[in-house]
């Protein structure tokens, strides 16, 4: 789901927008498989896949694979539709310096999110 | 509110309403519509009035009840009060109840039923409380009887981050996902159009002590004042669980709201109104 990130969110030109002073780098690991995405003026810039020895980023989200499936779906069950959700019930971490994700909160919970557009794509599609 | 084509006015009539409030001079803002049965609405933390636009625009409701719905001061289009400059304002439960209860003596409301929502569901718990006999009944939508911070709420004021960005940002996960678009932008605009500190301030009263009324949940006597609790199934700051933890500890009536989340008279109008339809007409029978 991660790599469809990068692709859902550069083409979303109000996501951009929104994001244009965004510049950092932050994690999504999923169970034991960390990401790095690599934000530059509202666009994706880079995608990393770990293993990392000493990676560098702002902050992480963290949660198993279990609860990213469910966060991903098109329409989540209740308690899974909001990162802020997970977090309340201890399913998801939110770690490190956490102002570049409330300063620019809206963009960041749309681009976590975005692989639920291309769920949506893809079985609009089959 | 459905697409108008025409021009044409909405049945609201707002007015600017000068009363002594917790000791101090205020200009508060206060809109009604409707005839009938006072219907007083409290908004949720954060926000103002807007968030019952809905509701006072349906003759369903307005044609048997007089909705009546107010900023609290520092909210919506009520000042705060005089040097507010030189103060943090912190809304707690004893202002809360009070400024309730002087806006109905104010307005000079019979026996009213009020309606809140999130911190206005919580205080609904308070009056059922402390001043059942001032009511017909009372509504709590989204009520919870304790709610713990799941952030640190200094991200809400600080020069450093945008603070209608981020209340909005905070709050845009409890909407639910099924809302009206457009409904549910014009729930977060009026979170971006809150006060420095005012959403913070209120949620000392939802996230602390001072709110937290769970060792007195079984004071209440429903056959004193009726009170009737309903919760979108996506809320999950006031949760399902929460609110049926209420009503098994009360009595009271509960309703969970399918495919609504924490604003459910402002994200989905329609749908709410669905479910408040039926609370008001037993409420009318009483």
């Amino acid at each position: 789901m991660i790599d469809k990130i990068a692709g859902l969110v550069n083409a979303d030109a109000r996501l951009i927008q929104r994001g244009r002073f965004v510049d950092t780098t932050f994690m999504i690991a999923v169970g034991d498989d960390c990401t790095l995405l690599r934000i530059q003026e509202g666009k994706v810039t880079r995608v990393t896949p770990g293993p990392f020895i000493t990676p560098d980023y702002s902050f992480c989200l963290r949660a198993s694979r279990s609860v990213w499936e469910k966060f991903w779906q098109p329409l989540p069950p209740r308690g899974f539709t909001d990162v802020f959700a997970l977090v309340k019930t201890k399913l998801m971490q939110i770690e490190g310096d956490l102002h570049p994700f409330m300063a620019n909160l809206l963009y960041f919970k749309d681009v976590i999110a975005a692989p639920r557009k291309q769920t949506v794509t893809r079985q609009a599609t089959r | 509110m459905s697409p108008r084509f025409e021009p044409g006015f909405e049945p609201i009539l707002g007015r600017y309403l000068h009363l002594d409030l917790l000791g101090k001079p205020h200009r508060l803002y206060v809109e009604e519509a409707g005839q009938g049965i006072p219907l007083l609405c409290l908004h949720t933390a954060g926000a103002d009035t807007r968030q019952y636009r809905g509701l006072m625009n349906d003759e369903r409701v307005t044609a048997n009840y007089r909705v009546i719905a107010f900023d609290l001061p520092w909210h919506g289009k009520s000042s705060p009060p005089a040097g507010w400059q030189d103060r943090e304002y912190q809304l707690t439960a004893p202002d809360y109840v009070q400024v309730i209860l002087d806006i109905a003596d104010a307005l000079e409301l019979d026996k009213p039923v009020v309606m809140g929502c999130s911190i206005g569901g919580r205080i609904v718990l308070h009056l059922a409380c402390q001043n059942p006999a001032r009511f017909r009944a009372l509504i709590g939508l989204e009520s919870a009887p304790y709610a713990e911070a799941y952030y640190d709420l200094s991200w809400l004021n600080r020069p450093d981050v945008h603070g209608g960005m981020v209340c909005a940002g905070v709050v845009s996960g409890l909407v639910s996902p099924t809302a009206p678009t457009h409904e549910r932008w014009e729930t977060l605009w009026h979170y971006m159009q809150s006060g420095p500190g005012v959403f913070k301030g209120d949620l000392y009263f939802y996230t602390t002590a001072d709110g937290d009324i769970r060792d007195k949940l079984g004071q209440i006597d429903i056959k004193r004042c009726p009170l009737f609790l309903l919760t979108g199934e996506y809320d999950y700051s006031c949760t399902v669980e929460a609110m049926l933890g209420v009503a098994e500890r009360t009595g009271a009536p509960a309703t969970v709201m399918q495919g609504l989340g924490h604003f459910p008279m402002s994200e989905d109008p329609e749908k709410f109104i669905g479910y408040l339809l039926p609370v008001l007409e037993k409420i009318r029978a009483l």
